[in-house]
């Protein structure tokens, strides 16, 4: 047995755990689940619970048959489920191509990327992950291979699904092209939160790629400042002329490790007050043009490896919502309450969502999404996610699932509304409950 | 399953009529667990003042003098309720020392109950947490078995053995990612105690509570009530026979 977290390396349970090199192998190892059920793990950059299996069986599948192959002509890529983001750029960005959708670290595999849907800052434009999969292989609770494609519903709820419909084998999608390596970047700082809001309504649009992020410590006049961050794949003409030279390098390496082992605490009021003051003083008023690396625009907390021990034994947990259009009040009663509690959330970042995907457990709808993360440990905590839940609920809005540690299962049946649908195509692709999780115990999903 | 904050989902509660129970149970409800089950003997337990706080409460007939039931109860359970979080035997009997001199089968049954029936239904619960990875089972223990005094030694002796009993099932879960937590109240009162007169350092059945969901969080594996009692049994430990002998109560 070994004990597995999370991300925010809270909630440990022990789990046995298999690296299966190849689709027969995870087949057999199906086969010997006891009713503890199984559940596939990427890099586990899930937050919570998401591939953890207490008791059970968890499938690292990072070692699933490597192998890629891109077709130029269509810019399809077809990937075996473990490869990497950050292995894939690597062949894919030299070669003029990018994939469709990357969160904010490139430490993810394709698997997870359906399984959780994932989002990036490209949202507004090109919704998420799944969007952009032509076709997945998905190993079924029978052992059985099945290729599926948009037209298949069993498709629509792998996407979101968190793993539990099956084991995602490979997966088909659309990349993009690009001239560069490199973004073309405007920053502005922004005054308050509604300035923050009005700035993007009136101009995300100009950008494939935005996000705010938000100084939670400033309070009064000055809450909701952001340092708004916004740009494109640059064009070769817009490199300096050193780089045009060899406009499609791409080499990220973490520059940084975080040590073993970081006192419970080190992340609190003063220091991470102190680093949101430094972000947004050094952050220029107004500057357009910017020329920036694919790795710290998308990806800045990858030059930091194992970022997330910075937060203590205890760890930490994410909390991101969206809700619709329409419901800024709720965004702005959060950002007060969390800026007058003095909720100390090291990056907080605020991102408009445009049109979701079909996926029935899939996150992202029309609308405003606030990422929050905050140590364990903080008095009161609990109670106050417990209130947003509330609220968001109200709004019509819901929670991220690869983020998620807490919810209460209520919450969930609550603001996914096509979660009995969802369960009834589990139900009749896995009848004996072979794929489990601790999230989908903890869900009742 | 335990979340990251430390609430949990499910609690199965044995001696379902218990006030030390019921006050834990009462607590774990405020803090986020939603499905409960009470086993108590003849299934009846008051079950209004949690569905009102928003737990779905299942009933069961249990009974601690009948160990041959416990391993289907744990089954039951398990059915109804999914993954057991938190399981707490709070059942027991607490009979006089002069009833027991006079009457040596009354108190034979009452250590059955106080000591055999923790006993089968602690392993029967432990083999599930074991399965299922996770899980803790409180272990209502008491300083009278921390050294047992003359005034109450069959109830102590009990006490003392189903202590023993849940130090050595703690170590015999330790790495199996479920856990014990070993309570150990001074004189608690209630329901249990009333007439009798409060001994000193006593403490009250919601301060026992309190203190045992304080330890389900912390991960501490005993837990004294009030925790001064740890410093004071340190000393009542070692004191001399004819010095512990001659102590009044």
């Amino acid at each position: 047995m070994t004990l597995l977290t999370g991300w925010g390396r809270t909630a440990p349970t022990p789990a046995l755990l298999s690296r299966p090199r190849s689709a027969e192998e995870a087949a057999g190892l199906l086969r010997t689940a006891t009713r503890r059920g199984v559940v596939a793990r990427g890099l586990g950059r899930s937050y919570g619970d998401a591939a953890q299996n207490s008791g059970g069986l968890v499938l690292d599948c990072t070692a699933l048959a490597p192998s890629w192959a891109h077709d130029p002509a269509t810019g399809l890529v077809t990937a075996s489920a473990g490869m990497s983001l950050h292995d894939l750029m690597t062949e894919l960005v030299p070669r003029g191509w990018f994939v469709p959708v990357t969160p904010g670290t490139r430490h993810v595999t394709v698997g997870g990327a359906v399984a959780a849907d994932v989002h990036g800052k490209n949202h507004h434009v090109d919704s998420s992950f799944g969007a952009h999969v032509r076709s997945l292989s998905l190993l079924t609770a029978d052992g059985s291979l099945r290729v599926l494609t948009p037209a298949d519903e069993l498709f629509w709820a792998t996407v979101g699904g968190m793993g539990l419909t099956g084991v995602v084998v490979e997966a088909t999608f659309a990349c993009i092209p690009v001239e560069t390596s490199r973004m073309r970047v405007d920053v502005e700082r922004t005054r308050d939160l509604d300035e923050t809001l009005e700035v993007m309504t009136a101009t995300d649009d100009r950008y494939r790629y935005t996000v705010a992020w938000i100084d939670l410590l400033a309070r009064g006049g000055r809450m909701g400042r952001s340092v708004l961050t916004r740009g494109d794949h640059a064009a070769r003409d817009d490199l300096p002329a050193r780089m045009r030279r060899d406009p499609l390098a791409f080499a990220p390496r973490p520059r940084l490790s975080a040590p073993p082992w970081a006192p419970p605490g080190l992340l609190n009021r003063a220091t991470v007050g102190a680093f949101n003051a430094a972000w947004y003083g050094k952050a220029p008023a107004a500057r357009r043009g910017l020329v920036q690396g694919i790795a710290p625009f998308f990806h800045p907390l990858d030059g930091v490896a194992h970022w997330n021990r910075m937060y203590g034994s205890r760890g930490f947990v994410q909390y991101q919502f969206v809700v619709p259009f329409g419901a800024e009040g709720t965004l702005r009663r959060v950002v007060e309450r969390l800026s007058n509690e003095g909720v100390v959330s090291f990056l907080t970042v605020l991102k408009r969502f445009g049109q979701g995907t079909p996926g029935m457990l899939s996150f992202p709808m029309p609308g405003w999404t606030l990422a929050l993360d905050i140590p364990v440990g903080q008095r009161g905590l609990a109670g106050m996610l417990n209130l947003f839940d509330e609220w968001v609920a109200a709004a019509g809005g819901r929670l991220y699932l690869a983020k998620d540690s807490r919810m209460p299962a209520a919450m969930m049946a609550g603001t996914y509304p096509r979660l009995d649908e969802w369960r009834a195509i589990r139900d009749h692709a896995d009848p004996d409950g072979v794929f489990r999780s601790d999230l989908a115990r903890r869900l009742c999903l | 399953m335990k979340n990251a904050l430390g609430s949990v989902d499910t609690v199965l509660l044995l001696g379902g009529r218990s006030e030390i129970g019921l006050a834990i149970v009462d607590r774990l409800v405020r803090g986020g667990a939603r499905r409960v089950m009470l086993a108590a003997r003849g299934g009846t337990a008051p079950v209004e003042h949690l569905e009102k706080l928003g737990a779905q409460v299942r009933l069961a007939d249990f009974d601690a003098a009948r160990p041959e039931t416990h391993e289907a109860l744990i089954e039951h359970a398990v059915a109804e309720l999914g993954d057991l979080d938190v399981v707490i035997p709070a059942f027991g009997v607490l009979g006089r020392q002069a009833v027991y001199d006079a009457d040596p089968i009354a108190a034979a049954r009452d250590v059955a109950v106080n000591f055999g029936g923790h006993v089968s239904i602690g392993l029967a619960a432990a083999r599930r947490l074991r399965e299922q990875g996770h899980g803790t089972l409180v272990v209502l223990s008491s300083v009278a078995g921390v050294r047992v005094r003359k005034a109450n030694f069959v109830y102590g002796s009990a006490k003392a053995g189903l202590d023993g009993f849940a130090q050595g099932l703690a170590d015999s879960l330790h790495g199996c990612g479920a856990r014990v937590v070993v309570v150990r109240p001074g004189f608690v009162i209630g329901r249990m105690t009333e007439g009798m007169t409060p001994a000193p350092m006593s403490v009250t059945v919601d301060e026992v509570a309190d203190a045992v969901v304080d330890g389900l969080r912390s991960g501490r594996r005993t837990v004294w009530v009030p925790g001064r009692l740890r410093p004071v049994f340190a000393v009542m430990r070692v004191l001399p026979q004819w010095v512990w002998r001659r102590l009044p109560r």
